[in-house]
């Protein structure tokens, strides 16, 4: 039963750096997505992959490195409000967009290469 | 006066987890300090179903966990669609419609549209919602109809239980 | 490990500053800040893990707090042109339903 322990403890740190490598990895990858997409509204989809499943892997990454309960307690309330800030932002964002009117580029965009940072009209 | 209490203990909660130093002074400084958010809370009037939604903590938390689920299931094209050499997306403005009848089940149903990854809820009028995609062919309105019909039985169905308890 | 994490943070903030800098509308900018937000507090939270200090959370706490309401604050700001306009207007249709359901 203490070897099994033993186990869990040792691989626990390793497992917990690791989840952290890919929550910034997914951190980046929003990043590229953000600087590549055509228009604003395509950008803001790449952005909720940092909100979302980056923030969720580094989290927990770093909830398998805690040493004590107060900081998973502390890890938990920045997640839940990570959560619930990021979308009511997100809906912000786009909602004043869209009454500014910014209108989002529609239709397929497979091979036309242009430049990233081009306003759509 | 069910929705003070729930504030009373979440606040407590948050404070006891967050300080992790518990001496009587800073115990007495806390009383306080919650005393004094449920008076500012009480003057904004938001201490009321929306603002303090515990009494269905249990079906939301299930709703989460689902939701999580359909996040993580949600990413994978975006993170592709990042990452891909041509930029192979499809975006377009969809209107759903939503089942929904309290202010609480719509925000927790365009906020989880807004949560997943490749769907932003761009505009909430009465029961539509304007939907910005970035694949036209993964946001036909069959796909958000298990979202609309979970989020409205975790909240609306149980809201109307709560209400009547209340006021009885 | 988590060294390489927390350099990976970095350079993701770095990359987001490029679009912050240079995104064509001020949404984009809204959009880059608010996203490097998150990843700063992301990147704190990390960054205490490295040196050892767990205690910097609380730094990522309040972040998150902050980022948040900043970037209503100039969303709102854009849109209005002042801060002395109220967000939310209340319908008189629904004062009395909820005072008689807090009561």
């Amino acid at each position: 039963m203490t070897e099994v322990l033993d186990i869990i403890m040792a691989v626990k740190p390793v497992l917990g750096a690791l989840l952290c490598l890919v929550g910034g990895i997914l951190a980046i990858i929003g990043t590229v997505g953000v600087l590549r997409f055509p228009d604003f509204y395509t950008r803001l989809h790449a952005a909720s992959i940092t909100d979302t499943s980056a923030a969720t892997l580094t989290i927990l990454g770093m909830v398998l490195l805690a040493p004590s309960w107060l900081i998973v307690f502390k890890l938990a309330a920045i997640w839940l409000f990570l959560f619930l800030s990021g979308p009511t932002g997100s809906h912000a964002l786009a909602n004043a967009a869209h009454t500014a009117g910014l209108q989002p580029v529609i239709g397929r965009l497979r091979g036309r290469v242009d430049s990233s940072g081009e306003e759509p009209s | 006066m069910g929705y003070f209490i729930g504030l009373i203990v979440v606040l407590g909660a948050l404070w006891l987890g967050l300080s992790g130093i518990y001496t009587p002074l800073l115990l007495i400084l806390a009383t306080i300090s919650i005393l004094l958010c449920l008076i500012l809370a009480a003057r904004l009037e938001t201490v009321d179903r929306e603002g303090a939604p515990y009494a269905r903590a249990p079906q939301i938390i299930r709703y989460w966990c689902w939701l999580i689920v359909e996040i993580f299931k949600a990413n994978w094209p975006v993170i592709k669609a990042c990452v891909s050499a041509n930029r192979d997306i499809n975006p377009a403005l969809v209107k759903v419609k939503t089942q929904c009848e309290s202010d609480l089940a719509k925000t927790i149903f365009a906020n989880s549209i807004t949560l997943t990854p490749g769907t932003v809820t761009i505009e909430v009028e009465g029961n539509k919602l304007l939907v910005h995609a970035l694949y036209e062919e993964d946001a036909t309105p069959e796909s958000f109809a298990e979202m609309d019909e979970r989020s409205r039985r975790s909240v609306d169905r149980r809201a109307t239980d709560g209400n009547e308890q209340v006021s009885a | 490990m988590i060294g390489a994490a927390a350099i990976a943070l970095i350079v993701a903030i770095a990359l987001m500053m490029i679009r912050a800098l240079s995104g064509p509308t001020l949404y984009d900018r809204v959009l880059a800040m608010n996203s490097l937000g998150t990843k700063i507090v992301l990147f704190i939270g990390v960054l205490g893990f490295v040196l050892g200090r767990p205690d910097f959370l609380d730094v990522s706490v309040l972040y998150a707090l902050i980022n948040f309401v900043s970037t209503i604050a100039i969303l709102k700001f854009f849109r209005y042109r002042s801060f002395q306009v109220p967000l939310m207007r209340r319908t008189p249709a629904r004062r009395p339903a909820e005072g008689g359901e807090g009561d």
